[in-house]
């Protein structure tokens, strides 16, 4: 569970987020929705400390980032997966290495269990056959779910996508939601999702945080969100022509 | 109060960078990593410019000691002091700035600007230690061999142009490399080296590191980072030569 309370953050003279309280639940897919530009990837990257928040506190089962020391940090860091924006993948290495560094890293896992494991998760990501070739020779949603693969390699508890499906033809797509979904489930993480893909929304939404212009403007679920008279959200959610025919009916 | 702050920035980074790598395995092959990427890889360049400089500085030599006052072998002795004390451990250093600093700039710059370094930092890993302390451990370790092939092949470039225009015998130039010989010279020579290769290094990575931005900002780290490491460099040959020579 991640707790963030009253938390603010501004670049210069611009500020992106405006006192945002909300609940992230263990076993659930938070969502964090949003417009282009609205402060999503901001507000995840200041959940997983890589931007110091301005006011507020961000609590991971009641462990702030902004009071414990360095190496209870680094713990809780370890149980983070996080896939980026832009999937960050190390392109000194190639897609198995890549999966298997966190593992590299922090565990004494042998070799072949690795390799194992890595394989687990390309496999559950759609991917075969790719392990040795290098970020640079992938496509974008390849790329995209080599990134995934890498941030459920390790286990986390914690485990944030900052919009795991953009690039992804809809069929890869779900593929992706699911598995994001049963494994939150399976192993009671505390996922954290960016995204304004109306299909996640409704799959997959246990949780939706809706951001708009920097306010935390309204939140619920998978249900509700198509129930809602609030105006933002009903312009969010039927922007495209496909949702509203699909109310129509 | 620019430069300053800089220097506060670097000096801050270089506290991060020292501590102990979070896994010895994963650290020692990053090490030969860049040992090769660093050190090996840069042979090929410093062997030709070794060869042709000191083919040069031979020849401008003996066109300068060219009175029957001075013995032959002077040629062969100003040779050895030059490239020993200066021309292979600051100028090929100088050189290895390029080289070298573009490519720890531009590597660490890439990583930060599409987020590779984040990844890691949220992995829970010191991302200024596992980048920066590698290459520079690789720097440190391997400069000095590079410098003492450079010298060697810089004194063996002097002979062979020597020799072969007949502007000095092969013996006097040997008896000029071997007379009034200190060892101190090449010990001299290689803590300048130790010390250029760490500050191209570090200064390199301290600008790849703060690189933020995009592709055109990695350009511009890296240029920095060869500018102000060659200056760094120029900057101590001064004062190590006040220090270890006066
Ligand atoms: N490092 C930064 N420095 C200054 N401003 C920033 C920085 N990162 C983001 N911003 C600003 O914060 C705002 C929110 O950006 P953010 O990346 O969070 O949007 P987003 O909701 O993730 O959009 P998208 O759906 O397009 O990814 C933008 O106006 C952006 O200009
Ligand atoms: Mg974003």
């Amino acid at each position: 569970m991640i707790d963030v309370i009253n938390v603010s953050k501004t670049f210069g003279e611009h500020e992106v987020l405006k006192n945002i309280n909300v609940r992230f639940d263990k076993g659930k897919t938070n969502l964090i929705i949003g417009q282009s530009g609205s402060g999503k990837t901001v507000l995840m990257k200041c959940l997983v400390g890589l931007f110091p928040i301005d006011s507020g506190t961000i609590n991971f089962d009641g462990r702030s980032f902004s009071t414990i020391s360095y190496e209870e940090k680094k713990k809780i860091r370890q149980e983070i997966g996080m896939l980026f924006q832009g999937g960050a993948l190390f392109d000194s290495m190639n897609v198995e290495e890549n999966v298997i560094f966190p593992l590299s890293m922090f565990t004494d896992m042998s070799i072949n269990e690795k390799i194992d494991r890595a394989n687990f998760c390309l496999k559950r990501v759609n991917l075969e056959n790719v392990n040795k070739l290098f970020p640079s020779e992938l496509s974008g949603g390849m790329k995209k779910r080599v990134a995934i693969a890498r941030a459920i390699s390790a286990n986390p508890k914690y485990l944030f996508c900052d919009e795991p499906n953009s690039g992804l033809d809809p069929a890869t797509s779900i593929v992706i939601d699911n598995l994001i979904s049963e494994i939150t489930q399976e192993y009671q993480i505390t996922t954290v999702i960016n995204t304004h893909d109306m299909n996640s929304v409704i799959e997959i939404g246990d949780k939706i945080a809706f951001i708009y212009k920097g306010n935390l403007w309204w939140e619920g679920d998978k249900n509700s969100i198509l129930n809602t008279d609030n105006k933002e959200i009903n312009d969010f959610v039927y922007a495209t022509e496909l949702t509203r025919r699909i109310k129509g009916k | 109060m620019k430069i300053l702050s800089e220097v506060g920035k670097y000096l801050i980074l270089m506290k991060e960078v020292f501590h102990k790598p979070e896994k010895a395995s994963i650290y020692k092959k990053q090490l030969l990593l860049e040992m090769d990427n660093l050190g090996l890889d840069s042979l090929g360049i410093v062997a030709i410019i070794s060869v042709f400089m000191g083919a040069v500085v031979t020849i401008q030599m003996a066109f300068n000691v060219d009175s029957p006052l001075i013995p032959l072998y002077t040629i062969g002795f100003a040779t050895r002091k030059s490239v020993i004390l200066e021309f292979s451990p600051t100028i090929v250093s100088l050189i290895l700035a390029g080289k070298v600093g573009s490519r720890i700039a531009s590597e660490i710059g890439t990583m930060r600007v599409t987020e590779q370094i984040d990844a890691l930092e949220i992995m829970g890993i010191n991302t200024a230690s596992f980048l920066i302390l590698p290459k520079i451990v690789a720097c440190v370790l391997m400069y000095p061999f590079i410098i003492l092939i450079s010298m060697f092949l810089a004194l063996a470039g002097g002979w062979l142009s020597g020799v072969l225009t007949g502007l000095v015998a092969s013996s006097d130039y040997v008896y000029g490399l071997q007379y009034q010989f200190k060892m101190f010279d090449i010990t001299y020579a290689l803590i300048k080296t130790v010390v250029f290769a760490f500050l191209t290094a570090s200064v390199s990575g301290h600008y790849g590191y703060f690189t933020s931005g995009g592709a055109l900002e990695v350009g511009r780290s890296s240029t920095k980072a060869v500018v102000n490491s060659s200056i760094m460099i120029i900057l101590f040959n001064l004062i190590l030569t006040q220090l270890l020579l006066a």
